[in-house]
């Protein structure tokens, strides 16, 4: 099984030098690609690829990249923007490819701001990945140091500076505007759109804002081919996805599978299965803004469309799995309390709703919960739902709840009922 | 409290990566927190200055951050991670032994100056819950025991 984004990757923890990187073929696909491509060929490969960003979203990275001006009249200034925030609850996967592979990331960055003619790059990362940010300023100053990076890139024409940034913590940073207005040091609420930031991005000049997982895709699409690409999945969705598994499993981690694996395959084969004691009640497919899926979908391909059809999202692909000894109920309230704490504050539904949230779990559980609660739970999951709110931070913060309101409906109503006659289900 | 010399140097310095001074207010804030602990007034207003910005402005960046304390911390901050994944495998577990061990509740400072207790969100090692930093250091499957070994290694009382 061919797991290119991974295959270098130490299983010590400890780094892959640029020597090692350059032996294993790296750094081939941006030779490969300053020689024979034009950018706009770049972005047919990407396009006929079929690659889908990585951040959470799956937008369509070709397409994404074909909005930005391109040619004599397009602005001189474009950059690129590697999001490398990674701060949603049950996501980990960014870190391992930033931590075990830096290279591969920098040669990605390169093709891409060649894609879109992009001069400056920033590599956007969380304050808190230290060990990451400190192999990534390493791997930078060795690029550099080979012609790798900087004026004239391998001898050809084009020249790139990349640029670490460390974020000091704030999960609306990684939503892309947001981003943008951090790294111009501007309080970091979001945009409106349009203008979308590939026209108007960072500076008000054309941006793209791709994510970490994302960009290590490229050097293997454009050393090996659109065909070679597509053939690494189950489905029809190109390519491999680092999956990953938290909660009460025998070996939580991450690992790189064919796009479409079914989380019954990676909860049971590489996750080890639940721990003794413990069974599955459900799982959050892609990290804690993604709906809770039930047992009974464990054989759905973990693939966007898939998940999406079965009523979640795949998200970061990174699950969080629900064991029938912890409480749904608290379960949501940890994951509200996280994003009413980090809402920006920018818009009134998702400033005031999320605390109100917070409240109402918080009052159920304490037991002064009214039977009406549930049905302004469910009007809350519809007030900050998708269109009502300035960005998705809000709506994202519906779906685990919308959906355990649906899925665990009795363990909500439990806490309607006196404390003597509730049940000892939990600890 | 008054920035250094090599702090202004190194402020200037990240300033000209951008194209507007004040672009460089979270990297300003760092450099200054690393070597004063935290961001006073004073300081946050000797910044501002210096990257061009109203002091109103820079502290409404300072404090959307959770990593830029506008308050005293100790010399090292334990940020113990209270997310999902690490709530479900024993976060809370850690925090009671760490308040009782250190008698400090969450947001104080031990009497010695030398901790400070504070909750972060996930610190994106959730495969390895529960987590939690002290200063720089990422500890990973903490529990009750390992922390009275960190501690000791890191000369707790
Ligand atoms: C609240 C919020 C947080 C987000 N956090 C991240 C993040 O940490 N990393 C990331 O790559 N995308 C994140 N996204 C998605 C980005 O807005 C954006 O879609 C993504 O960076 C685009 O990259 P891609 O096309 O390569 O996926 C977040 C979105 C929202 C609404
Ligand atoms: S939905 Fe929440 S995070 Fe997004 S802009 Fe509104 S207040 Fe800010
Ligand atoms: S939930 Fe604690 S590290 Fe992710």
């Amino acid at each position: 099984m061919d797991k290119p984004l991974t295959r270098n990757i130490k299983s010590d923890g400890s780094t892959v030098t640029l020597a090692e990187y350059l032996a294993s073929g790296g750094y081939e696909g941006l030779k490969k690609t300053l020689a024979e491509f034009a950018p706009l060929d770049v972005q047919q490969r990407v396009k006929d690829s079929g690659l889908r960003g990585r951040g959470g979203a799956g937008f369509p990275t070709g397409l994404k990249w074909s909005f930005v001006p391109m040619g004599e009249d397009a602005p001189r200034t474009k950059y690129l923007v590697v999001n490398g925030d990674e701060m949603e609850p049950g996501a980990f996967k960014d870190r391992l490819l930033l931590e075990g592979d830096p290279h591969q990331l920098i040669e990605g960055v390169v093709i891409a701001a060649y894609a879109i003619q992009a001069n400056i790059a920033y590599v956007f990362l969380r304050g808190e990945y230290r060990l990451a940010a400190a192999r990534l300023r390493q791997a930078i100053a060795e690029a550099e140091a080979q012609g790798l990076l900087g004026e004239g890139i391998l001898g050809s024409g084009f020249s790139l500076d990349l640029r670490l940034h460390t974020s000091a913590g704030r999960y609306i940073c990684g939503e892309e505007t947001a981003l943008l207005n951090s790294l111009e040091g501007k309080r970091a609420n979001p945009r409106a759109k349009p203008p979308f930031p590939q026209v108007s991005g960072l500076f008000g000049k054309p941006t793209i804002v791709n994510n970490v997982e994302t960009l290590c895709n490229l050097p293997h699409i454009l050393r090996n081919g659109v065909e070679w690409y597509k053939g690494l999945s189950r489905t029809g969705e190109p390519g491999t996805k680092i999956y990953g598994v938290s909660g009460r499993v025998r070996s939580p981690g991450a690992w790189e599978l064919p796009m479409g694996t079914t989380a019954r395959e990676i909860i049971e084969e590489h996750a080890g299965g639940m721990r003794d004691g413990y069974r599955l009640k459900g799982y959050l497919p892609g990290g804690a803004s993604t709906d809770f899926l039930l047992p009974e979908h464990l054989d759905i391909p973990m693939d966007y469309g898939s998940i999406g059809k079965a009523g979640s999202r795949l998200g970061t692909g990174t699950m969080i799995l629900l064991d029938d000894k912890t409480c749904p109920v608290q379960m949501v309230l940890n994951l509200e309390r996280f994003f009413a704490q980090e809402s920006c504050g920018w818009c009134t539904p998702c400033r005031d709703g999320l605390p109100w949230t917070v409240s109402l779990l918080e009052g159920l559980i304490e037991g002064r919960g009214r039977p009406e609660d549930l049905a302004t739970l469910e009007r809350l999951c519809g007030l900050l739902g998708p269109g009502n709110t300035f960005c998705a931070l809000a709506p994202g913060a519906m779906e685990p709840l919308q959906s355990a309101l649906k899925y665990f409906r009795a363990d909500f109503e439990r806490y309607l009922q006196p404390q003597t006659t509730r049940g000892g289900m939990y600890a | 409290m008054t920035l250094t010399s090599d702090e202004i140097q190194a402020i200037l310095r990240e300033a000209r990566h951008f194209p507007h001074p004040s672009a460089a207010a979270i990297e300003a804030l760092n450099v200054v927190q690393r070597s004063h602990g935290w961001i006073s007034d004073e300081l946050l207003q000797e910044i501002a200055e210096l990257l061009g910005m109203s002091p109103a402005e820079l502290d409404s960046i300072a404090t959307f951050y959770n990593l830029i304390y506008r308050r005293p911390v100790g010399r090292r901050v334990i940020h113990y991670c209270n997310s999902v994944s690490c709530w479900m495998l024993g976060a809370e577990d850690n925090r009671r032994h760490l308040s009782e061990k250190l008698g400090i509740a969450v947001g104080e400072t031990t009497g010695n100056g030398e901790y400070t207790l504070l909750p972060i969100v996930c610190l994106g090692a959730c495969d390895k819950a529960p987590v939690l930093m002290i200063g720089d250091e990422t500890h990973f499957n903490v529990d009750p025991a390992r922390l009275d070994d960190i501690l000791g290694e890191t000369g707790a009382p």
